[in-house]
């Protein structure tokens, strides 16, 4: 039986990377005790599949995992598949909650190969709210957006702009010090980062001070810093409509309710 | 106390690995500070990888957790990007469970587990705030402590720690917290001198050094008179005695011992990281102590007597602590593991749980070299088989015999032709060079060693490795080689290349060999006065942190601190001891007596071998004797086998006949000295 689990992951814990995730799952699915199935060889390992890996540092209200279990085993059929998110949500770190469980089928895709797009709620510094509109809008209207990205241990020039599905500032100025976005970015071939698109709006409107870098927390001059990322929803999209992998419990979180979970995280 | 978490996550987006600095781990304690509770900051001055598994902190985090009036959090020593930034950002050394800056505790405690962290020491101490000289501190900053193996040669650290503890730390950080908690509630402090302001730091600190294996190292003063005629360096001014400067002060600091391991089941919530970090699976301790008698080894010589924990002890902290963690990995740790009474039981009952499922493996570090061994690794590492490790540490019977180190050639044969027979690939041994009285002979035993180890392989697989890992030795403190002046760099590095030149050509065999130069900056701190804190104070200030990593890791900034501070490696370090010779550690003690050690020292330049004390009559080391407590074994009988459990016949193990020399009662005039010191004349050093 394969079981798809969604889960959160905010707050501290966002700075452990997707492996160290991995091997969170790994040991609170021992401590449940639930009947795993493990891969053959001298190293038996149990079969877990996570889809597109979340940048570290990057918060979630949509990660998913895929866990295999044993069908030999008789635990396996009279799971309580509902119980399940409350049970592993308290074996799992602060900040990673599981919010639903479901049965998928053996053979289903993976989740990779599956999901097109990732809506993302961002949070920026170093910038007002009229000066990051006015990037997007250069970055929504240019034809093309080079930036250099990293892939597999080698810098390379990339054509942004088509993966940008949508963009839009939705609140911020005022008292608060950050400029809240909402961002759709396209995962095929292959997804962006938000510290790319952070790069995008950097390039399409060069300015400020020298010593401003997308990474660094030095921002002045009108440059976007990455305050928080946090993604929202992975869509599958297929002949016109799109669903997620795993709905969440109740109605999808807006924009707004996801900042608010931000805060409430820190 | 504000939490300073705000300030610290908005350097984390820009620092390598950020998980390092934000806790949570499974196990983490979130402890309420109290105006009236002793707060101690628990340190391991390396990396979080490094330090989240010692096992010593996380004993301490509980029993200090565990009392009404005082409390722990943890913190390890930031990578040299998050320190640069928390400069930048003049945010201070912290702890992780509230992220609180260290001067909110009023003990920072230290592990001291290797000289090279030494550095770190000193700048994690300026990091927080705190002067770094001890004698600059008010009653204002907290009290900087220091534990672990190296707290036995503490005076290189003596200008920068205001007190140590010596020996096992379980019941000695009640009885400190108890001195600091009356000191600061402004209650009467035990053992407080008369006279003194009883709200200064003296006061305190005088009180400290009354508590039972705590050296408080400004509470003695050491004097110096210049070397006499004939000293191989003329005119060097040496230590002549360590004294109390105080009447109530003890002349000599005694260590602190657990008698019984059973009492101590901790950790009883091991630390779970989220991160991987070395040793990343549940550990617990099959007993402490070790009487193997190898004479390199300062662990087996310092931890003495043997204190086993009880069978049932061990499998239920097992059973609870697999269940809790969720890893399904367990290392059974101690010195010798595989020498714990009734070891195969013990692990035959943990793998055979139907909880464990057969996906649990169990590991026993420091295996011991036998076929014996290996079958028991066979039966319980059903998962996972992929290398196994062995110590010979010396490529030949006559220099194995020196270090005590019974291992016949036909022993290691015997366990790596188990090891590759039942599914082993890799097989790594451990040696040392640079040992006392080693000639190229017994270095290139090792190749040949590790050559033979390759052909049995052969007979099995293919694609067998059998890896020679090398390390150059650094005599230490309270062991029978305190006195013996370590290989230069250059004599080191020779022996390197011989054993590169041996072993080039050799398909499946790999020598790997740690730096010669770290070995000599290990040495300086590693036997040290307090004249070397100068020269770690200078390496700290020259920007020399991590300096155990070989990337951060600068000679030059050791010798020109030794320059700087008018010595030389020569007088520092390769320099042999002599017998009558005041050792900066001789006010502190071990439980073994120096009789003893001087004793050990001769039978050993003289190749004699000593068995295993626990089934043969006991060598009067001092280390039970002293403490009024014996080897706590639940086994009258030796494993199987004979001595050191490998079976051999000692008396036809090589070419020197093993003659056991009677060891001088305690208070009987030891061995002479001039046999010692000519045998090292004739042949210990070829540089």
């Amino acid at each position: 039986m394969r079981i798809r689990f969604r889960f959160s992951k905010l707050g501290k814990v966002r700075f452990t990377s997707q492996r160290d995730v991995a091997r969170m799952w790994e040991r609170a699915l021992r401590r449940a005790e639930l009947p795993l199935a493990y891969t053959e060889g001298f190293s038996p390992r149990p079969q877990l599949s996570f889809g597109l890996a979340l940048p570290t540092g990057c918060e979630s209200l949509a990660e998913y995992v895929d866990v295999v279990l044993d069908d030999a085993r008789p635990e396996t059929a009279d799971l309580d598949v509902d119980g399940l998110p409350a049970r592993l949500s308290g074996m799992l770190p602060e900040g990673i909650e599981v919010q639903r469980a479901g049965v998928v089928e053996r053979r289903a895709t993976s989740l990779q190969q599956e999901v097109t797009s990732c809506s993302w709620a961002m949070s920026f510094r170093g910038l007002t709210r009229d000066e990051l509109g006015a990037r997007i809008d250069a970055l929504l209207a240019a034809p093309s957006v080079t930036i250099v990205r990293e892939r597999k241990g080698r810098e390379e020039e990339d054509d942004l702009r088509p993966s940008v599905v949508s963009l839009a500032v939705v609140d911020g100025g005022g008292d608060r010090d950050v400029v809240d976005v909402v961002a759709e970015l396209a995962t095929q071939p292959r997804g962006v980062r938000p510290i790319e698109l952070v790069r995008g709006l950097i390039a399409v409107a060069p300015a400020g001070g020298a010593d401003a870098t997308p990474d660094g927390a030095v921002g002045t001059g009108g440059i976007p810093v990455l305050d928080r990322a946090c993604r929202t929803q992975q869509w599958i999209e297929r002949d016109g409509t799109r669903w997620e992998p795993v709905e969440p419990q109740a109605d999808p979180p807006d924009a707004a309710r996801a900042v608010r979970a931000l805060e409430r995280a820190s | 106390m504000e939490t300073l978490w705000p300030q610290i996550e908005r350097l984390l987006p820009q620092v390598t690995k950020p998980a390092r600095y934000i806790g949570g781990e499974l196990g983490a304690q979130a402890p309420e500070h109290r105006p009236d509770a002793v707060a101690w900051l628990l340190v391991y001055p390396d990396t979080y990888e490094i330090g989240l598994p010692n096992q010593g902190l996380q004993i301490l985090y509980e029993v200090i957790n565990e009392r009404a009036d005082a409390l722990a959090e943890r913190s390890y020593a930031p990578w040299v990007d998050m320190e640069a930034a928390m400069r930048a950002a003049g945010i201070p050394f912290f702890s992780l469970e509230h992220h609180l800056p260290a001067r909110a505790f009023d003990v920072l405690a230290f592990n001291l587990s290797a000289e090279l962290v030494y550095t770190n020491v000193l700048n994690l101490i300026d990091l927080a705030g705190i002067p770094v000289h001890a004698a600059d501190r008010t009653a204002d900053d907290p009290i900087v402590t220091a534990g672990g193996h190296c707290a036995f040669n503490p005076e290189p650290l003596a200008d920068f720690v205001d007190c140590f503890v010596l020996g096992d730390g379980e019941e000695a950080v009640g009885e400190v917290t108890e001195v600091v908690a009356a000191w600061k509630n402004g209650r009467p402090v035990p053992g407080a001198p008369a006279g003194v302001d009883p709200s200064s730091r003296e006061a305190l600190l005088r009180a400290l050094a009354q508590v039972a294996g705590v050296y408080v190292p400004s509470c003695y003063e050491a004097a110096y008179a210049p070397a006499g005629p004939g000293d191989p360096v003329p005119g060097a001014l040496r230590l002549a005695a360590t004294r109390p400067r105080y009447p109530e002060t003890p002349e000599r600091v005694e260590k602190r011992t657990i008698a019984d391991l059973g009492e101590w089941p901790y950790p009883k919530r091991q630390l779970v990281p989220l991160i991987e970090v070395v040793h990343d699976r549940l550990n617990v301790e099959l007993f402490r102590g070790c009487t193997r008698g190898c004479r390199f080894c300062q662990a087996g010589m310092i931890t003495r007597p043997v204190r086993e924990r009880p069978a049932d002890q061990v499998r239920t902290m097992v059973m609870d602590g697999l269940a809790r963690t969720g890893y399904d990995e367990v290392a059974l740790t101690s010195l010798s593991s595989a020498d714990y009474s009734g070891i195969e039981t013990t692990v035959t009952s943990i793998i055979e749980d139907p909880s464990c499922s057969g996906q649990v493996s169990v590991s026993l570090p420091s295996l011991r070299v036998d076929a014996f061994t290996v079958g028991t690794a066979a039966q319980i590492q059903r998962v996972r088989r992929t290398g196994l490790t062995f110590a010979p540490e010396g490529g030949t019977w006559r220099m194995r015999q020196v270090i005590n180190k019974l291992i016949r050639e036909e022993d290691l044969y015997a366990a790596v032709d188990a090891a590759f027979s039942q599914g082993w690939r890799r097989v790594k041994l451990y040696f040392l060079i640079g040992l006392p009285t080693e000639t190229d002979e017994d270095t290139l035993g090792i190749v040949a060693l590790a050559k033979q180890c390759v052909e049995i392989g052969k007979r099995y697989h293919k694609g067998v490795t059998v890896t020679a890992s090398v390390g150059g030795f650094v005599p230490k403190v309270q062991t029978p080689f305190q006195w013996f002046g370590q290989n230069t760099i250059e004599e080191l590095t020779r022996k390197v290349h011989l054993l590169k030149d041996a072993a080039r050509g050799v398909r499946g065999l790999t020598v790997r060999w740690h730096d010669p130069k770290a070995t000599a900056a290990e040495g300086i701190a590693s036997r040290g006065d307090r004249r070397t804190g100068a020269v770690i104070e200078h390496v700290w200030r020259h920007g020399g942190t991590f300096q155990e990593w070989s990337e951060s890791f600068d000679l030059a900034l050791w010798t020109d601190a030794l320059a700087a501070s008018g010595t030389t490696l020569e007088e520092a370090v390769y320099r042999h001891r002599t017998e009558l010779e005041p050792l900066p550690w001789d006010h502190l003690s071990a439980g073994l007596h120096r009789d003893f050690l001087w004793q050990d020292w001769t039978d050993a330049l003289a190749a004699h071998g000593l068995e295993d004390c626990r089934w043969t009559p006991c060598y009067d080391c001092g280390a039970c004797t002293g403490f009024g407590i014996e080897h706590v074994v639940a086994s009258a009988v030796p494993p199987a086998g004979g001595s050191q459990g490998t079976g051999q016949d000692l008396s036809t193990g090589g070419q020197v006949p093993v003659r056991f020399l009677a060891t001088a009662p305690s208070g009987a005039p030891a061995a002479p000295g001039p046999r010692a010191d000519a045998a090292l004349a004739a042949g210990a050093r070829r540089d």
